[in-house]
């Protein structure tokens, strides 16, 4: 048995923390990107990343690398920087320190302060690659200790909700968010034109390598896409996610025996369901904004109903 | 009373160690060893600074690893510090603890016939024993439960009792912590510490054990459960994570395997307390609360409280949930109350009390006010609502400035003080980088009450004053604490 407040919190450490990872990994190849002189204007970058991370675009003026990454990064009243998310995971650990594992909470302690005491000043004149390593390394440590030091029970199946709604979720804007941007020329060619954003979109999900396994160094845009959203066994695709999502959540409706959950089971399989039976060409021509859109649409759904059935749910259906 | 003891071997170790009238736990007035301390005083003369070195490493590491710290009040890194011990036991005889057991067992069955009796009857009061306006004017009065029955006329199910040694080695009880005494879990881990630190001083000395506490302490809570509920639901309800004895509800709540709860995860239903889990509502039969009565219940209490449950009361009224402790026990806490225990003890018992109090002047009698208010100088001041070494005026070691300050207070409200004769508390042996030193303590022992029996796990938490030269042992005046042993023979 485990408490509501528990079971929510647990959930959402998860969250914050694999924002904080996608975040690192999308400054980090951002700054990467623009080591390389292209066509692409400074704007247009920043507002694409903006945009990737589901913020609101530049007001004005020409942006500034360091403030952006300062910003994005340690700016602890811009709710979405990486300090924040870490902040607040770590926040939400402190409120079930009981309930998480000791090492989980020196590991995330580690984190924070390992993040709080760098400034941007620190980090800007070497590498900067190094330290949103050093960030994405220490989101990963934490999943690891938690694999391998919490009781996969119930409270565990929270934080996989958790990292996997998230994750499965922030692909498939990413996924969208670049398709809408480069995808002007055929799909079904190899890029030649962009090639540095096409390979970035891939190392962005650090998939690069594991593409090239599957169709060699040959960057096609369809299968690009195929790749991030429908392969079944890399950790950091959309198929991937939903797939351990799932899993959590039946998982988390078994242990509760609870009658309420069937609603979120169900829609977590129909998600499923879509993934598993779904071919890139007839997503390609019914348009792959819309799919990538409901996948969007019933991650959301799904969270509401993880809600309902777990943690707010209406008290007099309960009492018995 | 013992004269200052010279003659004391003057060992390396024992250099820094001072006498004064004070009572010393180690040494006898002639400045031998007590027999029951002996082995102790033998261990410390041959202590190396090395050992010492290694085995105080060794204890900071084991509270360090198991998260034995309290959280720093403003520091907003959330800073986290080991609660200060000392590596030296506090020793009690057999004989001594069975005085302390007899008088405390005596003293809280009186005080849970007082408390009921004042909630509804009232024959202490009508027979004067008591004045009456005593407990309508004091804040801990609760009203709302006059005529409240509560389970197995249980008021206070855990009290933390404050007793100390005066200059002739007498036990007194010095407050009564009847609300929510904390501290438990430095008893409990403190013996742990001291069985890894020193095991074979320990195995030889023969105490008796207390890690059977917090089995004990479910044992209680769970005879107050509403008869009719097998398998009662019991939980622990803390203010939550910023409380600075949230590591203690922790602690408690794994040693006895209950949910800590918090009040949000609570609601009241038709009169039924029920808990948020993800599996839906659970009844919840028994609150160990760790949350004051003020904050209990915003619909009777403050109001601005999100800490409790709204309509807790009612519950509790009704009968469906039992709260441990009872609401309202706090009146006995109050120090001009606390001044006729040893008439309640008489009036309900028929029996002297066993354990003296400190001897204490009410200030809203004339003659005793007349006193204080010419001996101010001499007297400890303290407000009749205050703990934790707040609120109090320390004659001997104050201005004259204060010293009048605290009399214009006192005429003011003569009914929120009281006085007592400063009183030298015992000393007990310390370690230190610099060697042994004699530190003021006293003894916090946990008296368990299930309405049928008293329960009072041998031994309790010894709290110490630090600092040289301090009288105050609370933690948050720089104190710290030490094992308490109570030995079989």
């Amino acid at each position: 048995m485990m408490l509501s407040r528990v079971g929510d919190t647990l959930y959402w450490m998860s969250r914050y923390l694999e924002r904080a990872e996608h975040t690192a990994r999308l400054l980090d190849l951002q700054l990467h990107l623009m080591l390389d002189q292209t066509e692409i204007n400074p704007v247009r970058r920043w507002n694409h990343l903006l945009k990737s991370l589901h913020l609101p675009p530049l007001e004005t003026g020409q942006p500034d690398a360091f403030e952006m990454t300062h910003w994005l990064t340690f700016d602890p009243s811009n709710e979405f920087s990486i300090l924040s998310f870490i902040s607040a995971a770590r926040e939400n650990a402190r409120h079930v320190r009981e309930q998480i594992s000791s090492e989980m909470w020196e590991q995330i302690n580690r984190l924070y302060f390992q993040v709080k005491q760098t400034s941007i000043g620190d980090i800007w004149n070497d590498q900067p690659h190094e330290f949103f390593r050093s960030v994405k390394e220490g989101v990963h440590l934490f999943q690891g200790i938690t694999d391998s030091t919490m009781s996969n029970g119930e409270g565990w199946s929270f934080i996989q909700m958790g990292r996997f709604l998230e994750r499965a979720n922030m692909i498939a804007r990413l996924v969208d968010t670049h398709y809408q941007q480069f995808a002007a020329t055929a799909l079904d060619q190899t890029v030649n034109f962009n090639f540095l954003e096409w390979v970035g979109l891939l190392k962005s999900c650090t998939a690069y390598e594991a593409y090239c396994k599957v169709y060699t160094a040959d960057v096609r845009p369809d299968l690009t896409a195929e790749y991030l959203i429908l392969n079944p066994d890399f950790p950091h695709t959309v198929r991937y996610s939903v797939d351990r999502l799932t899993i959590a959540i039946q998982a988390a409706a078994a242990s509760t025996e609870s009658k309420r959950a069937r609603h979120v089971t169900r829609l977590a399989g129909k998600l499923r369901a879509m993934m598993d039976y779904a071919q890139m060409d007839e997503i390609l021509a019914d348009g792959l904004h819309n799919y990538l859109e409901t996948i969007q649409t019933q991650c959301t759904q799904i969270h509401n109903a993880i809600y309902s059935a777990f943690i707010v749910y209406p008290a007099d259906e309960f009492v018995n | 009373m013992d004269e200052p003891a010279q003659p004391i071997p003057r060992v390396p170790a024992f250099q820094q160690y001072e006498f004064d009238n004070a009572y010393d736990e180690m040494f006898a007035a002639d400045g031998s060893t007590r027999a029951h301390y002996q082995d102790i005083y033998d261990l410390l003369i041959r202590l190396t600074p090395e050992e010492y070195q290694r085995r105080k490493t060794a204890a900071d590491i084991t509270f360090l690893n198991q998260g034995i710290t309290f959280t720093v009040y403003g520091h907003e890194d959330g800073t986290e510090k080991i609660f200060p011990y000392d590596l030296i036991p506090r020793i009690i005889t057999r004989a001594e603890w069975d005085t302390i057991e007899r008088g405390l067992t005596q003293r809280i069955t009186a005080l849970n016939l007082f408390l009921k009796d004042i909630y509804f009857d009232g024959h202490i009061l009508n027979d004067g024993i008591v004045p009456r306006e005593m407990i309508y004017t004091c804040k801990h009065y609760r009203r709302q439960m006059k005529g409240v029955a509560v389970p197995n006329d249980v008021y206070t199910a855990v009290t933390g009792t404050d007793i100390v040694r005066d200059e002739t080695g007498q036990f007194v009880v010095l407050e009564d912590n009847l609300r929510v005494p904390s501290g438990v879990s430095y008893m409990l881990a403190n013996r742990h510490l001291m069985k890894y630190v020193f095991p074979r001083i320990f195995g030889a000395y023969g105490v008796r054990p207390i890690d059977d506490y917090g089995q004990r302490l479910l044992a209680t809570l769970r005879s107050l459960a509403p008869r009719r509920r097998e398998d009662p639901t019991i939980v622990l309800l803390t203010p939550g994570v910023y409380n600075s004895a949230y590591f203690e509800h922790t602690y408690l709540a794994r040693q006895m395997g209950i949910q800590l709860v918090e009040g949000r995860d609570l609601l009241v239903h038709d009169n039924v307390l029920y808990m948020r889990t993800t599996a839906g509502l659970k009844r919840v039969d028994v609150i160990y609360r760790r949350v004051d009565d003020d904050f209990l219940d915003p619909l009777v209490f403050r109001s601005d409280s999100i800490l409790g449950v709204a309509g807790l009361l009612n519950v509790y009224r009704a009968g469906n949930v039992a709260l441990a402790n009872a609401i309202g026990t706090g009146i006995a806490d109050d120090k001009a109350i606390y001044s006729y225990v040893p008439e309640i003890i008489r009036y309900y018992l028929g029996e002297d009390a066993i354990l003296p109090n400190v001897e204490t002047y009410r200030l809203n009698e004339p003659k005793s006010l007349d006193y204080v208010l010419k001996n101010i100088d001499k007297l400890v001041v303290k407000a009749v609502g205050e703990s934790g070494g707040y609120g109090m005026l320390i004659g001997p070691h104050s201005t004259k400035a204060e010293q009048e300050e605290f009399a214009r207070r006192v005429i003011a409200d003569p009914r929120n003080y009281i006085a007592q004769p400063t009183l030298a508390l015992s000393r007990a042996p310390c370690l230190f980088d610099s060697g042994v030193e004699a530190r003021v303590i006293d003894l916090r022992p946990y008296i368990l009450y299930d309405g049928d029996k008293v329960t009072i796990v041998p031994g309790g938490l010894t709290r110490v004053a630090l600092r040289r030269g301090s009288l105050v042992v609370n933690s948050s005046q720089g104190g710290g604490s030490k094992d308490t042993w109570v030995l079989n023979n």
